[in-house]
């Protein structure tokens, strides 16, 4: 056996995690982040191996009963999201490392240590390919949100910590019954395993391939909020850190999104194509609903999410139009999500530590005092817009031009998101960055960007743009996963009508 | 007319065509440095930023010497720089196309785009914030040459767009002003609106024809069925609508001249609200394949030229007077385009001319501007023409190119366009003429108001001549507004044929033909109509503007094309926002959150859940996970 570097992986901040349950106190800052660190270097490193042409998979008989494995692999999209992962939790580690000691009854180590865990949890379901170690972990992945969000925030932290729970529960627990089908299926077919490979062999069609699709379906949809349980989110983006946010939406919500290709699409290809037509038109009012709601949203915090409401929308229309195109946009598109809403995320956290409030009406002028926070708020809204330059454009391009191919109108409907992107974004800009400067304003934004502020905007910047200049090797690098799944769909891209 | 032979046969890039690309990086660069540097570089910044262009306008220069030596089939050349991504069978490569219509405008671009410059230097010497001034217009250049050197339609939309962005950045760079900001936000969402079309005409070149590449797009074009290719040309069209300020998308262009004047005369005038022309005419290759849609170019072309010029003949804000003359220019280009043929290279020549005579006038408005302490409304003005010698003589020598006095530059392309429309269909030609009456009708006006007659300063203004870093840029556009008509008349059409495809030029017989002498009559018309009206000893101009009948209140109210948009979509869609954001609150939310409230019971215990200590649903959460693995080992067991 190879050296388990997967493993090793999620383990890693898994003990940096545990660390932080020891009363350290000062040491908790400087060890979070070095652990962080240390994971996005091994993250890094797995990532060029890859590259290079390694192949991961690391299998061990776990519950041999149910057929379980310990088994963790790599393909492109899940080493997207594993990368994604690993680069974001330090980021968010260094914005949010000025918490108070303090916060009722948490302390800042608890807030390392809760993130820690997330990240743990999150690379170990980007990686799973077992159902059931998939399924163990996305729920594990509730303990560390949960607390994140009910202990850190605004005042209504605890109400919205629960609303995201009871979603995320009643989400899971359908999926847990389509979980347990699939071991009655395995079983019945023989020899019982939770392999993705071996469940994919057995074509579940039919009947019970709908059922069992749609135990997982739900899951994802509550995850990847799409209309219409969707309400937990801008909720908990209001009363979570920004911080929070970053990895609850960046991060988390793509378990939706990468659920839906890695288990909808490959383990049910025929009942996904039976409930494509619904799931484009779901996506469709998620894309206009999300950027309406975003334009008329007075809150910063809960704007963002409603933009991500309306992008999500996106992926999830670029997945279900099954063409190789945009499903590996949408791929692109849940890691360039993930950097541009983070860069969205962590500036209006600047805006509120010097300002106190998310309140748009509460800002006005911003730019003439800081004009670096309001340049790199300016830039994150345009990767928000998908500005092409930005690796944004690229995916949101991909998965609207797949999707013309197939399906003209569907695209030229989900098209409005982009003019409406240009609306919330340049009016939240607007409204918070220009015209005249009150006296109160001005006195809160003494204070532009400080240096450790800039090394949080730049990394996240720098990865947009050069994904968006040079995304060539990344999106190679996404698309044979778009291709296997495309055979098993048994889906073809359209031909241009005039090369036949 | 003529269809299209074949298609242009690309040659692969040597030599100085290599460089090609760095006309693009350098300002970009350079745009990039001055936004990074910080204050160290508020003191020579802008003299990088020039330099920045005239680097870049040397390379074209090269490159056009260079072209002009080669034989007229062999000056369209390739020069991809790398693969930007591939998905399947498509490819999208980061490559620049350089040909006779690209080099003609990266000249354009980069020409005058260093005279305003060099101008800026001057006008924005007070503001603070000229380093990222500087900085923008950078951004500005290397955008927009991208967006005609691209190869294919998607690296052309990343320049289509960026300009777009340099554009609001511009517009609104006087941000403190509310009125900036929400015009830069305007011109870019109805600039949006219009890029829906590059997004739909893109998503159907890769369905019909599966590339996206110029030369590919334009040799199988004529395999796509007649239905696509009608939709396409309409796709492109509206692309054109929102960058040129076109019917019905016009309505950012008068907003946008709240930016600084050098950004009017740059990108709302010379270059950047052209790309719509250059779209079509690049896209020729469609529309000889759907008569319907070139139809739809030569109708938003021929109302565009007339609602500009309605709307110049009734603006008191010189830069305003000047906006609608652009929109109502840029008509006569997009009727060009639209006819045609030998019509797209006149659509260009006009394009050329107009680029010189309307910046010249723009930098002149700013210098006036200068010399009113900012003062935009003509009723203010009068007799600057003692006070300004420089700038006076300038301004005429743009005003008698865009009137069309034979042997100025718009002479020459106007004249053409006109003769082109008329053999098209005569009324469209008759209403190209009656265009070119109502121009020389509100540019006279504008003369008179302006340079000639009784002064009528506000108190406290004491207008003075600008400095000569502004007045030489003036001198020398000025100059090209003379002779530009006479420089490229007699070869344009030449130059472009091989590209373009048609087979036969149009003649210039501006003294034999009936529409010449006709265009002529209807000049000198408007021109008496003018003077009759706001130049004779006898007549006063009042300070405030008098009521006006129904149709000259309406040019000033912009055709009422924003409340007309007000009430059609701006105020739908923020009620549906509201109506979202509060439905989203009191039935999606309330739906679920309601069945909790059913069971009153359930929810007091979770609320009491939440008073308790959170290490609880810690342990309650854990044990939780661990139960439904216990089950599940238990279930298997039994």
């Amino acid at each position: 056996m190879t050296f388990p570097w997967l493993t090793i992986l999620g383990i890693i901040p898994l003990i940096g995690a545990a660390f932080m349950l020891f009363p350290v106190r000062l040491a908790a800052r400087p060890v979070g982040l070095i652990v962080s660190f240390v994971t996005a270097a091994v993250g890094l490193a797995i990532g060029g191996m890859y590259l290079g042409g390694t192949t991961f998979l690391e299998q061990v008989p776990w519950i041999k009963t149910f057929g379980a494995w310990w088994s963790l692999r790599l393909d492109g999209m899940s080493l997207a999201m594993v990368l994604m992962t690993v680069i974001l939790t330090p980021i968010v580690l260094v914005a949010e490392r000025k918490l108070p000691e303090r916060i009722g009854r948490w302390s800042s180590a608890s807030f390392f240590g809760l993130v820690l865990l997330l990240e743990s949890m999150s690379l170990f379901v980007f990686m799973a390919d077992d159902v059931l170690l998939f399924y163990l972990f996305f729920e594990a992945t509730l303990i560390p949100v949960y607390f994140l969000i009910g202990g850190f925030g605004g005042a209504a932290r605890r109400a919205a910590a629960m609303k995201f729970l009871l979603f995320s529960l009643a989400g899971g627990l359908v999926m847990l019954a389509s979980v347990i089908g699939l071991y009655a299926v395995s079983a019945s077919a023989g020899k019982p395993s939770y392999l993705i490979t071996d469940l994919a062999a057995l074509h579940i069609d039919g009947t019970s391939g709908r059922w069992l699709m749609l135990g997982f379906l739900l899951a994802f949809i509550v995850k990847a909020p799409m209309f219409p349980v969707h309400t937990w989110l801008p909720e908990a983006a209001e009363q979570g850190t920004p911080g929070t946010s970053v990895l609850l939406v960046g991060v988390l919500d793509k378990i939706g999104t990468f659920g839906m290709i890695k288990f909808c699409l490959v383990l049910f290809p025929e009942a996904s194509r039976w409930v494509a037509p619904f799931m484009i038109g779901l996506a469709l009012i998620s894309i206009i609903y999300g950027a309406a709601a975003a334009f008329a949203s007075k809150n910063l915090l809960r704007l963002i999410a409603y933009t991500s409401i309306s992008h999500f929308g996106m992926m999830v229309l670029g997945i279900y139009a099954f063409t190789s195109q945009s499903i590996t946009g949408s791929i692109f598109y849940m890691l360039n999500h993930g950097f541009s809403i983070a860069a969205l995320f962590l500036v209006v956290g600047f805006m509120i530590k010097r300002r106190g409030t998310a309140q748009i009406d509460a800002y006005g002028g911003v730019q003439k005092v800081a004009p670096l926070l309001a340049g790199s708020f300016l830039l994150a809204g345009l990767s928000g817009l998908a500005l092409p330059g930005m690796s944004t454009f690229i995916s949101e391009f991909l998965v609207l031009a797949g999707t013309w191919t197939r399906f003209p109108w569907v695209a030229a409907v989900a098209a409005l998101g982009v003019v409406m992107s240009a609306v919330y974004i340049l009016s939240m800009y607007r409204r918070t960055m220009t015209g005249p400067l009150s006296a109160d304003v001005a006195k809160s934004f003494e204070s532009d960007l400080s240096g450790s502020e800039k090394l949080v905007v730049l990394p996240l910047i720098a990865i947009i743009l050069l994904l968006g200049f040079f995304p060539g090797r990344t999106v190679e690098t996404m698309q044979p996963t778009a291709d296997s799944v495309m055979k098993i769909v048994q889906l073809s891209d359209p031909v241009p009508q005039a090369g036949k | 007319m003529t269809l299209l032979e074949t298609s242009v046969r690309l040659l692969p890039a040597v030599g100085m065509f290599t460089w090609a690309w760095t006309m693009i990086a350098v300002p970009l660069a350079v745009a990039a440095f001055l936004l990074l540097a910080g204050k160290v570089a508020d003191r020579w910044g802008h003299f990088v930023a020039v330099g920045a262009v005239v680097y870049s306008f040397s390379i074209a220069a090269c490159l056009f010497a260079e072209m002009v030596g080669m034989a007229p089939d062999h000056r369209a050349v390739d020069a991809p720089l790398y693969t930007w991504f591939k998905v399947g069978v498509w490819e999208f490569p980061v490559g620049f196309q350089i040909d006779q219509l690209s080099i003609l405008f990266a000249l354009l671009i980069t020409g005058v785009g260093s005279l305003i410059h060099v101008y800026s230097i001057g006008y924005m010497a007070h503001d603070e914030r000229r380093r990222r001034f500087f900085a923008y217009l950078n951004l500005f250049v290397a955008a927009m040459l991208t967006l005609v050197l691209a190869d294919n339609y998607l690296l052309l939309f990343v320049g289509w767009e960026g300009v777009g962005l340099a554009s609001y950045l511009l517009i609104g760079f006087w941000q403190h002003k509310p009125s900036a900001a929400a015009a830069g936000n305007k011109a870019f969402i109805m600039n949006r609106v219009g890029d829906l079309g590059m997004i739909f005409a893109i998503g159907s070149f890769l369905a019909q024809v599966g590339t996206v590449r110029f030369d590919a797009v334009n040799s199988m074009i004529g395999a796509v069925d007649s239905g696509w290719a009608t939709a396409i040309g309409l796709f492109l069209l509206l692309a054109a609508c929102g960058k040129s300020a076109q019917f019905p998308l016009q309505g950012w262009l008068l907003d946008a001249m709240e930016g600084p004047t050098p950004v009017s005369a740059l990108i709302h005038a010379a270059t950047m609200v052209t790309a719509g022309v250059y779209l079509i005419v690049r896209s020729h290759a469609v529309y000889e394949h759907t008569p319907f849609a070139s139809m739809a170019v030569v109708i938003i072309g021929t109302v565009t030229l007339l609602l500009g010029a309605w709307i110049g003949s009734s603006k008191d804000d010189i830069k305003k007077v000047l906006a609608g003359s652009t929109m109502s220019q840029i008509g006569y280009m997009i009727l060009a385009a639209g006819i045609g043929g030998p019509a797209l290279a006149l659509a260009i020549f006009h394009l050329l001319t107009h680029g010189f005579f309307k910046a010249n006038m723009f930098l002149g408005a700013g210098s006036v501007m200068h010399a009113m302490d900012d003062d935009v409304n003509m009723r203010h003005y009068g007799a600057l023409r003692k006070e300004l010698p420089i700038t006076h003589a300038t301004f005429l020598m743009g005003y008698m190119a865009i009137i069309g006095v034979p042997g100025w530059a718009g002479y020459f392309s106007k004249d053409l366009i006109i003769d082109a429309a008329v053999e098209f269909r005569w009324f469209i030609g008759a209403l190209a003429i009656a265009g070119a009456g109502i121009t020389a009708f509100y540019m006279t006006r504008l003369m008179f108001m302006t340079w000639w007659g009784k002064a009528r300063w506000r108190p406290g203004v004491h207008p003075h001549e600008s400095p000569k870093v502004m007045t030489w840029p003036l001198v020398i556009l000025a100059f090209f507004s003379v002779v530009g008509g006479m420089l490229m008349f007699w070869w344009i059409q030449t130059w472009l044929q091989p590209l373009l495809g048609y087979h036969e030029t149009m003649p210039f017989e501006p003294f034999t033909s009936l529409p010449g002498w006709a265009t002529l009559a209807v000049v000198v018309l408007g021109v008496v109509l003018g003077w009759y009206t706001f130049g004779r000893p006898e007549v006063t101009i009042p300070i405030e503007a008098p009521k006006a009948n129904a149709f000259v209140t309406m040019g000033r109210n912009d055709a009422y094309a924003d409340a007309i948009m007000d009430v059609a979509v701006v105020q739908p869609y923020a009620a549906l926002g509201r109506g979202i954001v509060g439905a989203d609150a009191h039935l999606v939310d309330a739906g679920f959150m309601g069945m909790g409230t059913l069971l009153q019971g359930v929810s007091e215990s979770l609320r009491k859940l939440q008073t308790g200590y959170v290490r609880t649903y810690a342990l309650t959460m854990t044990a939780g996970v661990l139960l439904v693995g216990l089950v599940m080992i238990l279930s298997r067991m039994g």
